[in-house]
């Protein structure tokens, strides 16, 4: 579906050109306004629609299957977290508002800095745990499972 | 000639940041806190790879803090489905392992959804649990981010660097910057790979614009088989594509359908076609892997690829389309939402697809279909690298040294890279990458890394070979007055189209019923040689086109193993993915391995091997 720009809205900001998957949304050199330059490695994800401050791209539905005349519009809040959807269908019968939450805490404020948490002793190094393992794999005092604590063994054939 | 920037002095360098690779920038910091991590990235962190769109569900997550599930239960899920072929030592590695990681989502502000009487995560099966997962992967990029000191982004990287004093050990990477056209040199001690599977090798159903909406992303260039292949690491069960029973035409997700909202499927006289089907299906397979009775009994899953045999089967039959029944879950409100949300979520497309088609799925129910094959590692499916597991589970014939390691050195693997761990997804590729990194760590503090020379030579050579596609359109453009026909050059586009008409029609593409034999394999390989030929002199009129041409190349790679290794399996193990015309059975006796590949670097040639399968047994089986 490829997206497409709005030339009254576009300011040639960039933000879809930075974001985008694909590389397709390119600023032309001409109209200094971004577009869409390569419809059919489009995967209609949506990143450019929801990265525009000014709402400037939209979406049409791929040509070769999908008719005129419908809307699914975002707007997505990094600070409140949360997306606002709005969906309208073709005979206007559909039309939806949908809102869902993006994140539970502030924007990467609770992703800790490894460099700065207590390392890796040489047991831990030497076992199969992982960071914040094993007290992360069931949130308790249990350790990891292995072949022995689960009683099982590797063994080649068919069985089952 | 283009300039060339150097980053020197890596330790970890982590090609492609997914899921997969945002899992082992992350965990590498731990395990080498003064260690220098440096990550190159085709697109923008931010929103690449698979999840950029997002997901509404985590498919992977045992569960076994609420005495849901235990590592061995999801291996012997992952077995059935895949019809008995995996690594079941990576399986039970990544099983065991996987919860830390989605606790540690929960805690980072990846919005989980708990069920109101258990306060247990909200499942939608047995393994997938639900999510609000617009910002999945922004969430994750922000931790790949605090841990890498340098993230490229814009950079399509096309080769592994290899040692000049060591024979079969990794060195770095090279590639070049998709906007400034830089050619950009990585030397790094270790590389791990994970760049993503590959979408668009066959044909797809979509004859236009459509062809971005395939199932997987479109970006997903298999890289991470381009890589590997091209660096002569062993591949393994590359011809294990997959096909995906889907909305039509959008490819909108139905697990959440099937699983929560317990929607079905029906023929076009509103029957149910699937069982009928099994009686001849159990005589191709055997009872050992199709046995409806037993998995009535015991919630077996009946395996995805039998599922597929019957839809396609049923369609040709003249009872097509196939409806996926909608018209009684969505007269519950709440089911509605959920239904719509599940798109938004995670594919788009086929919400703007139904509203444009007035499609309410409370007054009709949708069409099904298969699509075109896929190839990639993370899914139903295990193609990808011939890896090392960890020293604790796997058998001596899985075992050489370093978790994840390709049979290069120092080279390691995530997600879509490593082959026989299917039905890792988001969550289990992450934690790929997280084990990947710790084994990489160790790797150069074991002092395995140590006198790693790169020459000049090898160095230019590849600038030379990553450019050529620009010097050969300046130099052939003004043969011609305009237009892209050219006799001494094809376009990206073109490549593309050619690659995905012959993988098609000669590999078990959608258009011939997923059916191939040993003939049209050997006609396949013999026109992706000229293919390769041509690839050579390929065209690129700006730095993008050399970002599609790589992608080619990488996808051509790709394919030519999905042949060679088609070809080497004479049986049909998995029918609803794809068939072998002359052996239409499955052939426990001859054919209960894994299949192993290793291109030769050099003269391009193949070879193959049987390696054994082995399975998880418990104490009383």
């Amino acid at each position: 579906m490829p997206t497409f720009v709005y030339m009254t809205r576009c300011d040639g900001c960039g933000q879809c050109v930075d974001i985008c998957p694909s590389d397709i949304m390119h600023i032309d050199p001409k109209l200094r306004r971004a577009y869409n330059i390569e419809p059919n490695m489009c995967w209609e994800c949506y990143s450019c629609v929801k990265a525009c401050p000014h709402n400037a791209i939209d979406v049409r539905g791929y040509a070769d299957f999908a008719p005129l005349g419908h809307s699914v519009r975002v707007i997505r809040d990094e600070e409140k977290g949360v997306i606002a959807w709005r969906i309208k269908s073709r005979n206007g019968e559909t039309d939806l508002n949908l809102l869902a939450p993006i994140t539970t805490k502030p924007w990467g404020k609770h992703i800790p800095q490894l460099k700065d948490v207590q390392g890796p002793n040489k047991d831990m190094r030497d076992s199969q745990l992982l960071f914040n393992e094993p007290k992360y794999i069931r949130m308790d005092e249990g350790d990891i499972h292995t072949l022995e604590s689960n009683g099982l063994k590797m063994k080649a054939g068919v069985y089952y | 000639m283009p300039k060339t920037i150097l980053e020197d002095n890596i330790d970890i360098l982590v090609c492609g940041a997914g899921l997969g690779g945002t899992g082992a920038a992350f965990e590498a910091r731990y395990w080498g806190q003064d260690k220098k991590i440096v990550i190159a990235e085709k697109a923008n962190i931010d929103r690449s790879g698979a999840v950029a769109q997002g997901l509404y569900a985590i498919n992977c997550y045992m569960g076994t803090r609420f005495g849901e599930n235990n590592p061995e239960d999801h291996v012997r899920y992952a077995r059935i489905d895949l019809m008995g072929m995996v690594r079941e030592d990576l399986l039970f590695d990544m099983a065991r392992h996987v919860d830390s990681t989605v606790h540690q989502f929960e805690e980072w502000g990846l919005p989980l959804m708990r069920d109101p009487k258990t306060g247990a995560y909200q499942r939608e099966g047995r393994w997938q649990i639900m999510i609000h997962g617009e910002s999945y992967k922004p969430i994750v990029a922000e931790a790949a981010k605090k841990s890498a000191d340098k993230v490229f982004n814009r950079i399509c990287v096309t080769h592994l660097l290899m040692d000049d004093s060591k024979e079969n050990r990794v060195a770095g990477a090279v590639g070049f910057n998709v906007r400034t056209g830089d050619y950009h040199v990585f030397k790094s001690k270790a590389v791990i790979v994970a760049a993503g599977g590959a979408s668009n090798i066959f044909r797809p159903r979509s004859v236009g614009e459509g062809a971005g909406r395939v199932w997987y992303a479109p970006w997903s260039s298999g890289s991470a088989y381009g890589l590997l292949i091209g660096a002569g690491a062993k591949m393994t069960q590359m011809e294990n594509r997959i096909v995906l029973a889907r909305f039509k035409d959008g490819y909108g997700p139905v697990g959440a359908y099937f699983l929560h909202l317990k929607t079905y499927t029906q023929n076009c006289n509103g029957e149910e076609y699937e069982s009928k089907w099994f009686p001849d299906l159990q005589k191709m397979v055997g009872k050992e892997y199709l046995d409806p009775e037993a998995a009535h009994l015991t919630h077996r899953p009946i395996p995805t690829c039998l599922r597929n045999h019957a839809l396609i089967n049923e369609v040709n039959a003249g009872r097509g389309p196939i409806h996926m029944v909608t018209m009684e879950a969505f007269q519950d409100p709440h089911l509605e939402e959920i239904g719509w949300h599940n798109f938004l979520g995670m594919t788009v497309g086929q919400a703007v697809l139904w509203a444009a088609t007035d499609v309410n799925p409370k007054y009709e129910n949708p069409e099904l279909t298969t699509s075109e094959p896929y190839v990639m590692g993370s899914h139903a499916t295990g193609s990808g690298a011939w890896c090392s597991g960890p020293e604790d589970v796997s058998p001596p014939e899985y075992f050489w040294g370093y978790n994840r390691m390709t049979t290069v050195e120092g080279l390691f693997g995530a997600g879509d890279a490593v082959g026989g761990t299917p039905h890792a997804f988001s969550s289990g590729s992450f934690t790929e990458g997280r084990i990947a990194a710790k084994a990489a760590c160790m790797y150069i503090d074991d002092g395995k890394a140590e006198g790693i020379r790169i020459s000049q030579e090898q160095i230019e050579r590849r600038k030379q070979q990553i450019f050529k596609p620009m010097e050969h359109y300046k130099v052939y453009r003004n043969e011609i007055v305009a237009g892209d026909v050219n006799p001494n050059y094809i376009n990206p586009r073109q490549g593309l189209d050619r690659l995905q008409k012959l993988m098609d029609e000669y590999a078990g593409g959608a258009t011939v019923n997923y059916m191939t034999n040993d003939k049209l394999l050997h006609i396949g390989l013999k026109k992706l040689k000229t293919l390769e030929e041509d690839l050579e002199k390929i065209a690129a009129k700006d730095v993008h086109e050399l970002l599609r041409a790589w992608e080619l190349k990488h996808r051509t790679l790709a394919s030519e193993s999905v042949m060679h290794h088609t070809l080497f399996r004479k049986e049909t193990r998995w029918p609803g993915y794809y068939y072998r015309g002359d052996a239409m059975k499955l052939d426990d006796e001859n054919w209960h391995v894994l299949t192993v590949s290793r291109r030769d670097p050099q003269t391009g040639e193949y070879t193959m091997e049987k390696a054994p399968c082995y399975h998880l047994v418990g104490d009383d089986e």
